[in-house]
């Protein structure tokens, strides 16, 4: 059959010519006025492409810097979004909470708050709340009111296994009970701020400048319709995970029944959405090793598979019987943030770019190479991730003073070690996943916005 | 009163200034519809016994027979239509239960034609099939909750990264490995002749996929197939001893069929001679009846028993799966099958096929197979179960866009026979009860079943197979997908036309002009 006899470098050429495609999710949507209260039911009839510049930035020793090289970076790519929706997530900003679950919600109305607020009441303690400071920017209209809270959850018995499935629980029950309120961040120790406008306005708007955090995505939306609504814009957000897209994923349908299995309800209706319930429902209570998340979401082809060495391809083999419907298929590169590493993955046949680099504890992960240059001049080392071949930042622990005084180390070299560790996970682990190549020196002076 | 009153459903149009007398006719018709009267050299045709099987028209050598259906044999009635007044007068003549061959002819609603297709446009590029990986390989039977590994971190890196030390700590279960998501279904070696499941097995076992032996036995020519097998367990029991249980790869207990849900099956003795008496292991000449349903299966505890007791006598090597007709409950019957620990459910749709069956029962017994497998979907991915066992549709599949449409509704692969029974030359004459099948697919006469030689049989069906998985890999790839797991019950490519809000509900698909 001649679909199966062609050659491995017609289909290198192929991909060559498939980078050409730069663009993602367009789709149209009647036009919605943002004060109606039934936003939510509106848009979960409808499944939002998601669009088409992204860009990360994390320091892997956790130090933490200001927003302003993100928003510097992500405004290089202005083309690639149409001020229909921007936003970031950050990490490490609230080191007062760091051990308080951070809730950004979005609210239509006074009444919507209201009702949110008697919800969060009985389970939760608030220890702070207030509303988001914004700037006023011309370009940024009709903004929701936009709160935040530091809560501890109350003793309510043993309902949920985990603190996490409780807070997922709380959260998937405001977004698709209460109308007019909109939990867009749930982490700890991290926020998501986005809305409708390019990503550089948003980040002025929600004062990004101002906040120092150790691990930024961001994301600038190229959607053809002209919706209104703020909760429709990226990351999107669940618990520590915050996800930025760029592309449509064909298989989509297929993933969202594959997490409804397992009572994930999608109630956005976005790929970005599904792509979040895959890796909480994967990493988090699959507890499958994060690096090798890629061979499921973008696993290696069978006829890949059928050359490899008997273990590997037993493994593999396995690993695609088993989750073959959370395979992600069609075009898409994703950066997806969590407070302890960075993460992104390009479709298996690499339909959407995505551009690397580092910089020693830095690494950037975008979707083109010029953010990169623009934030920092001379990279260590910049490089094309592969499809389906990801790239994980991993930030270090760090060392609790007890610690130090048992091993006698200073910080640096015990992290060294554990990071030798993890490559030779990696290497392990089939395919080859290029954490550290060329870290370099120490020294990030050329790193720009510091 | 006149001795017949069911009027011949045919007419046959002799052309006399073509035909040349040649007696070709006379000697394909196994129904002796064609007479030669040498005194005058003259072919006579007796439309009442003719089946419109179509195989002197289809081997007249110089054209001269038709065929005609006869529209005008009776006075046009809306209600009482022909087919009513010819059952009636049948009964009133030998006062039995009717009895038809293939799936049903009646216009039920073929959701397939109301169901349409997606492509990728734009957003979302097209993937070429000629230049693209496009992965339809499938894999059948039990999925574990969860993948669990071992993962040994080496501390010492003097000992290098050869041994890899990640290590799989999860077993999966037997596995079937197709190549594209179609089989065989279940046809009988005593329904169908040996020519034709050798025709199966060898293009089954050539292609990659599988056939099923249905509940005849297995046959010893047909030994050498066996990693490609099916083996059927039905509740006659036919030949099912430990030995047939491990010459398939997977077992299937049958306890019902799309075309007679809630019916058994009679195989008059007549047609149990010799090889067929050794295959079934039953006395020559007396009559195989498969009871209605399993005697010792009363209920669902059962069925768990009988699952396990297979599973112990294959030594848990195999996969195996239940199959039943699609009725009115078929979505706590599916998850109550997979419960009882079934690693595949084949369901049988309204319109499959069958050797004999009650006409009655065929036309009116059981539900559309579209709606089945949506609704059997939705409740076990409802009830958390769907990754535990495999969904094989069956039941009237004719076309590779059947096949792309039953995976989007929710099955990991389907079962084909009457399109493979095509491909061998059946012209859907429904008379395979009959045994006098002229083109030697449901007949034991020697004289007829020399018709299908079973390597051009084998090569039809290969081509068949080949032509639709390349028609699925195209329409895929146009959808910008490249591998089948993606298409899956991926409802969001499939949109309803001419449905109503109930059926498209069912269906779980939006109508065409709804966007996301």
């Amino acid at each position: 059959m001649q679909a199966e006899i062609r050659g491995k470098e017609a289909f290198l050429k192929q991909r060559c010519f498939k980078k050409a495609f730069v663009f993602g999710g367009m789709n149209s949507l009647d036009n919605i006025n943002k004060n109606n209260r039934n936003t939510q039911e509106y848009f979960s009839r409808f499944r939002i492409p998601s669009g088409c510049a992204i860009f990360g930035v994390v320091n892997e020793a956790r130090e933490r810097f200001s927003g302003q090289m993100v928003m510097d970076g992500i405004s290089v790519m202005h083309e690639r979004s149409n001020g229909l929706g921007g936003g970031f997530a950050a990490y490490g900003i609230y080191p007062g909470f760091e051990n308080d679950w951070a809730f950004h919600i979005f609210y239509d109305d006074t009444e919507a708050k209201k009702q949110t607020e008697d919800e969060l009441a009985p389970g939760f303690k608030i220890l702070f709340s207030e509303e988001i400071p914004t700037a006023k920017i011309s370009r940024i209209a009709n903004p929701p009111m936009i709160y935040r809270y530091f809560l501890k959850p109350k003793n309510n018995g043993d309902a949920f296994e985990t603190e996490e499935d409780l807070i997922m629980d709380f959260v998937m029950h405001i977004n698709s009970d209460i109308r007019g309120a909109y939990i867009i961040s749930s982490g700890k120790n991290m926020g998501i701020f986005k809305g409708v406008g390019f990503p550089e306005d948003i980040g002025s708007f929600f004062k990004l400048d101002e906040y120092k955090g150790y691990l930024w995505t961001s994301h600038g939306r190229f959607p053809t319709n002209s919706t209104g609504w703020w909760g429709g814009a990226h990351p999107f957000g669940l618990l520590g995970w915050s996800v930025v897209h760029n592309g449509e994923i064909s298989s989509f349908g297929t993933n969202k029944r594959f997490v409804s299995g397992f009572r994930y309800e999608c109630t956005l209706s976005t790929d970005t959405e599904v792509i979040t319930y895959l890796l909480d429902l994967l990493v988090r209570k699959q507890k499958i090793d994060m690096e090798l998340v890629h061979l499921i979401l973008a696993s290696p082809l069978w006829e890949d598979i059928e050359r490899m060495p008997a273990k590997e391809r037993d493994i593999l083999k396995a690993l695609r019987i088993l989750y073959g419907s959370a395979l992600l298929n069609g075009p898409f590169s994703i950066i997806v943030g969590s407070s302890d590493f960075m993460y992104a993955l390009n479709d298996r046949i690499k339909l959407r770019p995505l551009v690397a680099a580092r910089k020693g504890e830095y690494l950037f992960i975008s979707s083109e190479e010029a953010p990169i240059r623009k934030v920092c001049v001379s990279p260590d080392h910049l490089w094309h991730p592969d499809g389906g071949e990801p790239v994980i930042g991993i930030v270090r622990k760090k060392e609790t003073k007890k610690e130090m005084k048992n091993t006698g180390k200073i910080q640096i070299e015990k992290n060294d070690e554990k990071l030798e560790e993890l490559i030779k996970i990696e290497a392990a682990s089939i395919k080859a996943v290029p954490v550290n190549k060329s870290r370099g020196d120490l020294n990030g002076s050329e790193i720009k916005a510091i | 009163m006149a001795l017949k009153l069911k009027q011949s459903e045919f007419e046959i149009e002799r052309d006399k200034n073509k035909c040349i007398s040649c007696e070709v006719c006379v000697r394909q018709c196994s129904n002796d519809v064609h007479e030669y009267d040498s005194d005058q050299d003259t072919l006579y045709s007796d439309n009442s016994k003719c089946v419109g099987c179509r195989r002197c028209e289809t081997l007249c050598p110089t054209g001269a027979l038709k065929i005609r259906n006869r529209e005008d044999q009776f006075k046009t009635n809306y209600n009482w239509t022909p087919s009513h007044l010819n059952n009636i007068y049948r009964q009133a003549d030998s006062g039995g239960v009717l009895l038809t061959g293939m799936g049903s002819d009646r216009p039920h609603t073929i959701y397939w034609d109301h169901i349409l297709f997606n492509a990728a446009q734009v957003t979302n590029p097209s993937i070429d099939p000629l230049r693209e990986p496009m992965e339809i390989r499938t894999f059948i039977g039990r999925k574990p909750g969860r993948i669990e590994f071992e993962i040994n971190r080496n501390k010492d890196p003097k000992e290098g990264l050869k041994d890899t030390n990640v290590k799989l700590k999860t077993k999966i279960s037997p596995q079937l490995d197709l190549s594209t998501p179609i089989m065989f279904s279940a046809m009988s070696y005593g329904s169908v002749s040996l020519n034709v499941c050798k025709s199966l097995a060898a293009a089954a076992s050539e292609f990659g996929t599988y056939y099923n032996t249905g509940e005849g036995g297995l046959h010893k020519d047909l030994y050498g197939y066996a990693k490609n097998t099916i083996v059927q367990v039905a509740s006659g029991r036919y030949g099912v001893d430990v030995n047939y249980l491990n010459k398939g790869a997977a077992v299937e207990i049958k306890i019902g069929q799309g075309a007679k849900p809630g019916i058994g099956g009679h195989l008059p003795g007549e047609k149990v001679t010799g090889d067929i008496s050794n295959t079934r292991m039953i006395p020559e000449g007396t009559d195989a009846i498969s009871p209605a349903p399993h005697h010792d299966i009363y209920s669902i505890e059962d069925l768990a028993q009988l699952i396990y007791a297979l599973k112990e006598a294959t030594n848990w090597s195999k996969p195996v799966g239940v199959k039943v007709s699609a009725v009115h409950n078929i979505a706590p019957i599916a998850s109550g099958i997979v419960r009882a620990g079934a690693d595949f459910v084949t369901i049988d749709g309204l319109r499959g096929g069958t050797g004999a069956a009650p006409q009655t029962i065929r036309d009116n017994v059981g539900i559309p197979i579209e709606l089945a497998i949506a609704s059997v979907d939705e409740r076990l991915r409802e009830e958390g179960i769907r990754y535990r066992a495999s969904i094989i549709a069956a039941g009237s599949i004719r076309s590779s866009a059947d096949v792309i449409k039953a995976i989007a509704l929710g099955a990991d692969a389907v079962y084909i026979g009457t399109a493979a029974l095509v491909a061998m030359g059946c012209h859907l004459c429904q008379k395979c009860y009959t045994g006098k099948c002229n083109w030697g697919i449901a007949t034991q006469d020697p004289y007829l079943t020399k018709r299908l030689n079973p390597e051009i049989g084998t090569r039809k069906l290969l081509n068949l197979l080949r032509g639709w998985s390349l028609e699925i890999k195209e329409m895929l790839g146009g959808a910008g997908i490249n591998a089948i797991e993606s298409l899956k019950s991926n409802r969001e490519h499939l949109r309803g036309i001419n449905l109503n809000d109930r059926e498209l509900a069912i269906l779980g698909i939006k109508h065409a002009g709804e966007a996301w």
